[in-house]
């Protein structure tokens, strides 16, 4: 078998998500080849190459891969993943984006989000928005699959020692072109890959009343989240959305402030080792997953958090 | 301009599923179905376009049982004009959608075709790239921003880490994201005038598409369920249970 991961990435840095991704591929077994396609790739090829169990790192470097657009990465993966038994990158934005068009490409069907490989061929994912578990098998000869980052340990980023190739594969399908973005900015770390994470909803009643999470989150190196009510009320950008919709978490601790806990959000974060509910709705569904609640008012309970992890942390 | 819109016939979101004792899925006898969410956005998008004056005729299409031409009545309620059920009784699969959809695309000729980021049931994320693929078309996906202008569309994408703007030529395929529009409700007076509106069935035979499945699902059970917790009385106690119990801080 051999398998060729997507690396996910920023055009100057690979993103942990490729690790986890790598990790599901060591799970199904094989060969494992790495293809970065972007736009002045350079340094994150050699940071592929460095990643545990990577046999051969490709480079597709090319402006019409800057952006990231699917119209011209479906062409270059499904041309160059043809030889694979494997095509696999990370259920983020970008991979959700042109990986299915790489399954259609190649008229195969894709596996959405998978968390556990359970053989070469059969996987496990959520449906129903976490609700439930499906175990799948899929026959076609190319398995196209996009992987929870979640659902699997990272590879260890440093000690392979791949060898990197240069395509000169170019694929403007000449369909689409970018036209901007408005990346949010944030010192704290990333929120899907986060050890900590700290969430406000609509109880948080407006974006100002965020800081105080924030300065929490300063304080235990945590990323700050956001319930879909908060971000459709205003509050905070949608980047910061957890749930069914937005982004899958599974830090060590989850911090759910002032969040009732619809179904929808539930699918972003109960995977969670550690849940802390602050509610003081004593019935809010929040409080079915959590390890530990506390039922209080959150203007009074975070200031006093911030207070007491000084004296700890 | 045309444009096609695809609805699903899904599971309520506020519904909780149940896992049928023996595995093989999820209990969806006398649970309530509702379009799918996402869906629902795809037509409110379309039906603002139109009033724009931006499109002409909104087609409406959607794969499966007899009963999904409810859902195709709810869209023809919200300002659709016209509808195509494609009647499917067993499980159809992304491909085979955005194959079914492609047929239907070579048909219609829609300048834009506006579907739902992801169905609430599989949350597979999978049909509207699939489609653009197979016609050859530009996507964009998980849109909260579309802007028609001239031959292209501007459409403004929700990407992890912030907002992305892509520039397509039309035709196009367009996937909702939850923050592009609040869709309305429809009145009764437009309930009733839906009735009148025609809906076309076809089988995927009359496509020429063969419906495969390329996925078995081998079992579906419901996820581990987490332990009950405990509450715990002040902050104090709450720092102290995370440093020295949970060891997570």
């Amino acid at each position: 078998m051999s398998i060729l991961v997507i690396a996910e990435h920023d055009n100057s840095s690979l993103k942990q998500a490729t690790l986890n991704v790598v990790a599901a591929a060591k799970a199904i077994g094989g060969d494992i080849d790495v293809l970065v396609a972007g736009e002045n790739v350079g340094a994150v090829a050699e940071a592929a190459a460095k990643a545990e169990g990577v046999n051969k790192v490709l480079v597709a470097d090319n402006a019409a891969y800057g952006h990231f657009l699917a119209e011209n990465l479906g062409e270059l993966v499904a041309e160059v993943g043809k030889g694979y038994s494997h095509i696999l990158t990370s259920a983020g934005t970008t991979g959700k984006d042109f990986m299915p068009r790489v399954a259609a490409l190649l008229d195969v069907a894709q596996v959405s989000d998978i968390i556990r490989v359970e053989s070469e061929d059969t996987f496990v994912r959520p449906i129903y928005a976490g609700n439930a578990i499906a175990t799948v098998k899929a026959s076609d000869s190319i398995k196209v699959v996009t992987v929870r980052p979640t659902g699997f340990d990272p590879v260890a980023a440093e000690g392979g020692s791949a060898s990197v190739e240069q395509l000169d594969v170019v694929k403007d399908a000449g369909l689409s072109s970018f036209v901007g973005e408005e990346k949010a900015k944030s010192d704290r770390p990333d929120l899907a890959s986060a050890g900590i994470v700290i969430s406000g909803g609509r109880g948080m009643q407006n974006g100002e009343n965020f800081k105080m999470l924030e300065q929490v989150a300063d304080l235990m190196g945590a990323a700050v989240g956001a319930s879909r009510a908060a971000v459709d009320a205003g509050f905070v950008p949608n980047d910061m959305q957890v749930g069914q919709t937005g982004k899958i978490v599974a830090p060590q601790l989850y911090v759910a402030v002032g969040i009732s806990g619809a179904i929808q959000h539930l699918a972003g974060m109960s995977d969670s080792k550690v849940i802390v509910a602050i509610n003081k709705d004593e019935e809010a569904p929040i409080f079915q997953v959590a390890d530990y609640g506390l039922v209080a008012d959150l203007f009074e309970a975070v200031p006093q958090l911030e207070e007491e992890l000084k004296k700890v942390l | 301009m045309r444009i096609l819109v695809a609805v699903k016939r899904v599971i309520d979101y506020n519904v909780k599923v149940r896992v049928k004792p023996d595995n093989t899925g999820v209990d969806l006898a006398n649970v309530k179905m509702a379009m799918n969410p996402f869906c629902e956005i795809a037509v409110e998008e379309a039906v603002r376009l139109k009033e724009k004056g931006i499109a002409s005729e909104i087609v409406v299409v959607s794969i499966g049982p007899k009963a999904c031409q409810e859902q195709i009545r709810t869209a023809l309620a919200l300002g659709a004009d016209r509808g195509i059920h494609i009647e499917a009784d067993e499980e159809v699969q992304s491909l085979e959608a955005a194959k079914l959809l492609k047929a239907v695309v070579e048909k219609e000729e829609p300048k834009l075709v506006i579907l739902g980021k992801q169905s609430i049931d599989s949350d597979n994320n999978q049909t509207g790239q699939m489609l653009a693929a197979l016609t050859g078309m530009a996507q964009g996906t998980f849109a909260s921003e579309v802007v028609v202008d001239g031959e292209k569309v501007n459409v403004t994408r929700e990407v992890d880490g912030g907002l992305m703007t892509v520039s397509l030529n039309l035709p196009a395929v367009v996937t909702t994201d939850l923050r592009l529009n609040e869709p309305r409700y429809a009145s009764l007076p437009n309930i009733m005038k839906a009735k009148k509106k025609p809906i076309d069935t076809l089988s995927p035979a009359d496509l020429g598409v063969e419906i495969a499945s390329r996925l078995t699902t081998l079992k579906v059970e419901a996820p581990a369920a987490r332990s009950a917790g405990v509450k715990v009385a002040d902050v104090a106690e709450l720092v102290d249970k995370l440093k020295n119990e949970a060891k997570v801080i």
